[in-house]
């Protein structure tokens, strides 16, 4: 019997296991494909696939360059220097293939300017050529095939919020005029205001003090209407946790209006009042919750022994709600840290992670490069503090559910 | 070092009134025990005086001074938890010397007295450990250890004794009674053990449903219980009590059980003549229920004949319920007697310990 049960037993939690490997694939293969994805160079990135890192390197757009622009510009594409098709200066001018598609349609010395072979007069397979070869013309200018297979490069466009045609670092090496427009190529990019450096330390201003702020306030709340005797507590208890219901996004226009009058508009005051007035309603019930759950002797023989309710509010209610704290503080700091939508509303001038990615992606969907590495800055941090508090997550997961 | 006053204290939660009326004076360095069932108000009456409840009506003086409005921290007193209650983030130091430092003792002085404490009470080698490290025994030893180094006017104990198992407490109501001896504080203590009562206190105050019973020393509450609540309370197995009447035939009184009939004694015949012929209730402890085989001599014995009904070896004695009629009862007789179940037996009432009860009031009359 015995063996057959301990198989029983595991046959009877495949489904479980089973279950748990799919989810952790669901998260684990798209985060390690940002990932992978984020070290890639930025033609990499275009035209092949993360999971390909390891094959041989495939060259897109050689043949294409070949069989159309290889007689006249030359192998490497320097043969004409008045249009050298390897300089990045030449390349600005054509960020997608309709624009080259429409210089081509030009004629050069009164002869059409791709006459053997012409391209396919179709013109979605013309502009299908055309991309591949700029790709391949966009490899050319970046040194062609042989270069690194893993870059940092696009951490730093992030970081500084470089979105040239190549990338932050050579194109400061090469002292690229666009580039020295806006840059000054030292350490004081990293606080470009449209980079995600100076997103990520005013996500910190923002999620930080507005992580610490509810929950102090809770837990004095909490502590109120737990061990404090007053009249209307469990009225205002009621009024305070209803307010839960009240929709964030209801209020955006009247608060809006108010932070205009009182000239509190894109501050962090104005942000964490409003992320500490939202966030109390939920911390003050779970708080109330777990403190109702201590033994109410632990505060009757402080007040014996001689606290005040401030003494027993430092001494005893703070410690003892730690796992409560923990947990609430998890939750608040993750949803700080993923909020757009009051970040672009109260905080316009000073844009945190997620607004600063959005205003990092090309609007016609290019950038990708820039896109994985500021995707990936963005949740270091929350994966960092998932990790280090694992046990209160799920903890808190639990909290207010069951006792202790 | 205090005395101790409730005067007229009623405390009502909304309709319910949880303690009525009580007026106990207790002396300096007493040790009184408020004992009764659960839900009788006892518990209630100490939190009043820890100041944990306000009260609805009356005073409470500690020392002479009246405290109704004055704060738990400041009526110097300390408290031993049924559940210990003992901070479960600290260690046994800082439990012990939490109230200290609020009240600002010096460090040196602090140390000193909590390893005083912890020399009475044995625990001087957990000092470093947390609660959670501790056993029961050891988390009761370090409550109290809280308690004394405060060095309050007044200890309070709270069922102290509940938590922990049937050996140990024997042990900790020896130890409590000494440090009671040693340290020459008034103690109040709360229980629903009448064991524990009996055991420790130097006065007892019987409560039942908020009303104070009786108030007095062990064996007066043992030998002359006031009512039938306490009669029936204080005392292991608990008294008999037999509905009865008192009949007067010729010049004797007789105690009418309707199946037994047994003869008061002279010296006890003027307390009862008023009642002849009314109902009362007739108490009488298993203890004065003897065979009459091995009954002591220059007792005023009265044969009662009953059923065998269960027997119970204790070794010492034997525990017999016997039947008469309706009536179920219990004798605590010697081990040497021989009783079966179902066997017809007759056993002496020793009638100069017997009770008399008004059945109307349940008022002892004597």
């Amino acid at each position: 019997m015995k063996p057959f049960s301990s198989l029983n037993r595991i046959f009877s939690n495949i489904p479980i296991h089973a279950a748990l490997i799919l989810l952790c694939l669901l998260w684990i293969v798209p985060t390690l494909g940002l990932f992978v994805t984020s070290f890639r160079p930025r033609e990499d990135v275009r035209t092949s696939g993360w999971w390909t890192v390891f094959q041989p390197r495939q060259v897109v757009g050689e043949t294409e360059y070949d069989t159309y622009c290889a007689s006249c510009h030359g192998a490497d594409g320097k043969e004409i220097s008045a249009a050298d098709l390897s300089s990045p200066e030449l390349l600005v001018d054509y960020p997608r293939s309709n624009r080259l598609l429409t210089a081509l349609r030009k004629d050069i010395d009164g002869k059409p300017h791709l006459s053997d072979p012409a391209l396919p007069s179709n013109p979605n397979k013309a502009l299908d050529t055309l991309s591949k070869i700029l790709d391949y013309m966009r490899s050319l200018s970046s040194g062609g095939t042989a270069k690194e297979r893993f870059t940092l490069r696009n951490y730093a466009d992030a970081l500084v919020g470089y979105k040239g045609t190549q990338d932050y670092l050579t194109d400061c090496q090469q002292g690229v005029a666009s580039a020295l427009a806006k840059f000054q190529c030292n350490s004081s990019d990293l606080l470009n205001p449209e980079g995600m450096g100076r997103a990520l330390l005013n996500t910190i201003m923002v999620a930080v003090p507005a992580t610490i702020l509810p929950i102090l306030l809770a837990a004095f709340a909490a502590y109120a209407f737990t061990w404090m005797d007053f009249k209307g507590r469990q009225l205002l208890f009621i009024i305070l946790v209803g307010l839960q219901i009240v929709p964030l996004q209801m209020t955006l226009v009247p608060i809006a209006r108010l932070y205009a009058q009182l000239g509190m508009q894109s501050t962090f005051y104005g942000i964490w009042l409003f992320h500490t007035a939202f966030g109390l309603p939920y911390a003050i019930f779970l708080m109330s919750n777990f403190l109702r759950g201590l033994p109410r002797e632990l505060f009757e023989s402080a007040y014996i022994d001689g606290a005040n309710h401030w003494i027993s509010f430092w001494n005893m209610a703070l410690p003892l709600a730690l796992p409560a704290i923990a947990a609430l503080g998890i939750f608040q700091f993750l949803w700080l840290w993923n909020d757009f939508l009051v970040a672009k509303i109260f905080l316009t001038t000073q844009p945190v992670l997620t607004v600063q990615i959005t205003n990092l992606i090309d609007p016609r969907g290019g950038n990708w490069h820039i896109l994985t590495g500021a995707a990936f800055l963005s949740f270091i941090i929350p994966m960092l503090v998932f990790f280090a508090f694992q046990r209160y997550f799920v903890r808190g997961l639990t909290a207010g559910a069951v006792k202790g | 070092m205090a005395s101790v006053t409730f005067d007229h204290i009623t405390k009502r939660f909304g309709d319910v009134i949880a303690v009525n009326d009580l007026n106990i004076e207790i002396a300096d360095k007493e040790f009184l025990v408020l004992v009764g069932p659960s839900g009788c108000g006892k518990t209630t009456a100490l939190r009043c005086l820890a100041g944990l409840e306000d009260v609805s009506e009356g005073r409470i003086l500690i020392a002479d001074q009246v405290v109704n409005d004055i704060a738990p921290k400041d009526r110097d007193i300390a408290m031993v938890f049924q559940s210990y209650a003992l901070y479960p983030h600290m260690s046994v130091f800082d439990n012990m010397a939490f109230g200290l430092k609020l009240r600002k003792t010096p460090k040196a002085e602090i140390k000193r007295r909590v390893e005083e404490a912890a020399g009475i009470l044995g625990i001087e080698h957990l000092l470093d450990r947390k609660p959670r490290q501790l056993s029961g025994g050891q988390r009761q030893r370090v409550a109290v250890g809280r308690a004394i180094v405060r060095e309050p006017k007044v200890f309070l104990f709270d069922e102290p004794l509940s938590n922990l198992d049937a050996k140990l407490r024997v042990e900790t109501r020896a130890n409590i009674s000494k440090l009671h001896q040693q340290l020459e504080t008034t103690f109040i203590y709360v229980t629903h053990d009448q064991v524990e009562a009996m055991t420790m206190a130097t006065r007892i105050a019987v409560i039942n449903k908020g009303l104070l019973q009786q108030i007095d020393t062990p064996q007066v509450l043992y030998d002359r219980p006031d009512n039938l609540f306490v009669a029936g309370f204080i005392g292991s197995p608990a008294m008999n009590f037999f509905p009865a009447h008192i009949r007067k035939d010729g010049e004797n009184l007789f105690i009418d059980g309707g199946t037994f009939k047994v003869k008061v004694p002279e010296t006890r015949k003027g307390a009862y003549i008023s009642h002849v012929d009314k109902p009362v209730i007739f108490g009488i402890r298993p203890e004065n229920i003897h065979n009459p085989e091995y009954a002591p001599p220059n007792i005023d014995a009265q044969p009662v004949e009953c059923i065998v009904d269960v027997t119970e070896l204790m070794g010492n004695e034997i525990f017999v319920y016997l039947k008469t009629g309706d009536n179920l009862f219990v004798a605590r007789v010697d081990p040497r007697s021989r009783y079966h179940v179902d066997d017809k037996v007759q056993v002496s009432f020793n009638m100069n310990n017997m009770h008399v009860f008004d059945r109307e009031s349940e008022i002892a009359i004597r």
